[in-house]
């Protein structure tokens, strides 16, 4: 239970980062914190207690594998998760890059001639 | 036959690659010939499967719920098919629009790998599906929106990627909550779980309920999620703003939306009630907004916002009618609000400014585009005979006979608001004196005209038309929407 | 007066990456090929496999890992894992009748070659990762050497 409401604070954490800091770098890394809590989050739900890696080896009886084993299920969805959290990080870092070029401060409460 | 179902997205993907090859020898026609070849062959594919019923397709021969399975239903064809089409007519008319940016190749392609993350999420019968082609089509989004060179663009695809990240994680979270109670993603069974264990007041499922109507709020722009609506939409090259407002909030917000609180989760008195009312103030929020506008593409981004209310209310009141009258307004939205995006294209390249100040008297210089974009202001403001008055006085009747007698006055003080706000949209464009700027416009190339007059065409036909319409495309997909017992029973063969 | 800046890091950085870089590659094909059998498959062996580059460019510089692999080659291989992948799907609907269906021998379990076609679409997977995060990489760095430059152009006219 602890385990989950830590996870919960460091999502909580992501959150205050992304929207309370003001520097475009910090905001980012609050959303990869979001996304590295909510993967936690997955892989949290198949834990079980004194459970072994979802691995099968050659001298493993098939029971006693579904019995002690975590479940595999949750670790396949968050290495599809991860892999989409790399694609938008990359593109958040190159629009930072970019918006630097051009604004030529990295404040987001400069760069805020959209407005009404 | 239920082979042709993953060639939806496996077609654009594959071509989108395929250019990227041969984009190395030969930047600027292949990739346009070859989008339209693509977007063509999709069209044919779908009028191959219309109407066929319920089909199924298991990836990879694995049955479900073990396996991913791909499910059209009438709701995915109608879905399909107002997805294919707009992509079909904007493709044609970005042939000629991007010459100004100059970078064929990573427009079309990044253009074709949306249209494949579009195409995913309405097809597929798996929640976690779902979420991989819906990220698909967000970052394709995203990279097509800051596709200039200005610097306000390139902030508004910072908001909009910095809350469709946000939206995304939001999602995620609510997947695996519904993950730990029912242990399988598959949404036919999720379904099956929760109506056999009775499990509608369950702890978990209200949190997951919460977590998507934020997550998936955000993605259909409605209030107050709409913060990014207004900047990606105006700041996005014609095209692609065509492409967010009349497809992709559509795709990501409301079908999902439908999907999951209609077929997996089951509706109940406090979903439809938080619809509503965010409905409701998206209606409003979007119509006062858009008097202010100085922008032309602003004012039809807040329109968006307001006309997505409307939808919303009609899917949150529930009953068969209310339903019908919303989902006829989602495909008249996309017609309409495609057409003025389009016009508003056309304006730009012909006179250099989007701003409505700065123009007049285009009626006498452009005579095609401004007479098609007459059409679809009087169609979004809902004039008799077009389709605009037909859709929305489906929602009214269907509040005003679900007892909801202050909502049906909102609606009509809405509809009101939106009628004098593209008034205004007409009598500073088309009528009046020529200003400076518009001394010189030529009328825009055919290749830009022919999808606005097949726009204006569809505005008029679908409202003479209605009856035919509705009964024949509207209502089978609202009829599998109230019938989550034939989904499940379809989806997992019991 | 601009100094003649001393591209890559110091000699001990060199070093280690010159005795590394071989273990390095060697491993992430281990994972990559043994993806049936041990954790891992084509993403991280990907990732490995890219890493081993990025530490070549962190280590000696920009121009001597292009000479090796170009940003025009990384595209195409990149291209290449990625049509691969779809192709597969498709001979799998040709055969089979649904998309991605195994249609290569499953074998005896715990061998080299059991599990049908998951070993191709390992190899594809990474070449796909492992070049797009590559070229991700040397493109942030081209970005990055654009906005220094704007940086000191400006310093200097101040």
């Amino acid at each position: 239970m602890t385990l989950y409401f830590l996870n919960f604070v460091l999502l909580i954490i992501g959150l205050y980062a992304l929207v309370v800091k003001r520097h475009i770098v910090k905001k980012i890394l609050g959303v990869a914190i979001m996304e590295y809590a909510v993967n936690l989050f997955l892989i949290l739900l198949g834990f079980k207690k004194s459970g072994i890696a979802p691995i099968l080896t050659e001298d493993m009886d098939l029971r006693t594998f579904i019995h002690t084993a975590v479940d595999p299920l949750p670790q396949a969805l968050v290495l599809t998760s991860i892999v989409i959290g790399l694609g938008t990080l990359a593109l958040m870092v190159a629009m930072a890059i970019r918006l630097y070029e051009r604004y030529g401060t990295f404040d987001m409460d400069e760069i805020n001639r959209l407005r009404g | 036959m239920g082979a042709l179902l993953p060639l939806f997205t496996a077609i654009p993907v594959f071509s989108a690659i395929l250019m990227l090859i041969v984009g190395k020898f030969d930047k600027k026609n292949f990739p346009r010939i070859w989008s339209i070849l693509t977007s063509l062959s999709l069209l044919f594919i779908l009028a191959a499967i219309w109407d066929k019923g319920t089909i199924i397709h298991e990836m990879g021969g694995w049955k479900p719920p073990f396996g991913v399975v791909l499910v059209k239903d009438n709701l995915s064809q109608f879905m399909l098919l107002i997805v294919n089409i707009v992509a079909f007519l904007t493709i044609i008319y970005s042939y000629v629009y991007m010459k100004k940016f100059e970078d064929y190749l990573r427009f079309f392609t990044l253009f074709l790998f949306m249209l494949a993350g579009m195409n995913g999420v309405v097809l597929t019968g798996d929640l976690f599906n779902l979420f991989v082609f819906l990220e698909i089509a967000s970052i394709a989004s995203y990279a097509l929106v800051g596709y200039g060179v200005d610097a306000e663009e390139l902030e508004a695809s910072f908001k909009y990627l910095i809350l469709g990240a946000l939206a995304s994680v939001f999602i995620l979270f609510g997947i695996g909550m519904i993950y730990s109670l029912t242990g399988s993603v598959n949404m036919a069974d999720v379904a099956r779980f929760i109506i056999k264990n009775n499990l509608g007041n369950n702890n978990a499922l209200l949190m997951a309920t919460g977590l998507f109507i934020v997550g998936f709020g955000l993605k259909a722009g409605l209030v107050p999620f709409h913060a990014w609506l207004p900047d990606a939409h105006s700041s996005a090259p014609a095209p692609i703003s065509v492409m967010l407002s009349g497809v992709l909030i559509k795709v990501l917000g409301i079908y999902a939306f439908i999907r999951i609180f209609y077929c997996v989760i089951g509706i109940t008195p406090v979903v439809s009630n938080i619809f509503i009312t965010m409905g409701v103030i998206s209606m409003l929020v979007g119509a006062f907004m858009g008097f202010g506008q100085d922008d032309m593409k602003r004012m039809f981004a807040f329109s968006s916002v307001s006309q997505m209310g409307y939808i919303a209310v009609g899917i949150g009141i529930g009953t068969p009618f209310a339903i019908i009258g919303a989902l006829f307004h989602l495909l008249n939205h996309a017609g309409f609000k495609s057409l003025l995006f389009l016009s508003s294209g056309a304006i730009e390249t012909s006179t250099g400014t989007r701003n409505l100040s700065e123009l007049g008297g285009l009626g006498k210089k452009m005579p095609v585009t401004s007479a098609a974009s007459v059409i679809g202001s009087l169609s979004i403001a809902g004039v008799p005979p077009f389709n605009g008055f037909w859709s929305k006085l489906i929602i009214i009747l269907a509040a005003f006979s679900a007892g909801y007698v202050w909502l049906g006055a909102i609606l009509v003080l809405t509809a009101f608001l939106t009628l004098a706000y593209y008034l205004r949209f007409q009598k500073n464009v088309i009528f009046g004196e020529p200003s400076s700027n518009v001394k010189d416009a030529k009328e825009a190339p055919l290749l830009m005209l022919l999808p606005i007059i097949v726009f204006a065409i569809f505005c008029l036909l679908a409202g003479i038309f209605n009856g035919w319409i509705i009964s024949n495309i509207v209502i089978p997909a609202q009829s599998i929407i109230l019938d989550q017992l034939g989904y499940i029973s379809s989806v997992m063969g019991i | 007066m601009k100094e003649e800046k001393q591209s890559g890091m110091t000699f001990i950085v060199k070093t280690i990456t010159n005795l590394i870089v071989g273990f390095m590659l060697v491993f992430g094909a281990y994972v990559v090929l043994y993806g049936h059998i041990t954790p891992g498959g084509g993403f991280p062996g990907g990732v490995m496999i890219a890493l081993t580059y990025i530490l070549i460019t962190l280590a000696y510089g920009r121009k001597v890992v292009e000479s090796i692999v170009s940003g025009v080659t990384g595209s195409i291989m990149d291209d290449i894992g990625a049509i691969a992948i779809i192709i597969l799907g498709f001979i799998g609907l040709y055969i089979g009748g649904t998309f991605l269906f195994n249609f290569l021998p499953k074998g005896t379990p715990f061998n080299l070659f059991s599990g049908g076609y998951i070993i191709l679409y390992n190899l594809a997977i990474m070449l796909k990762v492992g070049m797009s995060l590559y070229i991700v990489f040397l493109a942030l760095a081209i970005l990055q050497r654009v906005v220094t430059t704007r940086d000191e152009t400006k310093e200097a006219g101040k």
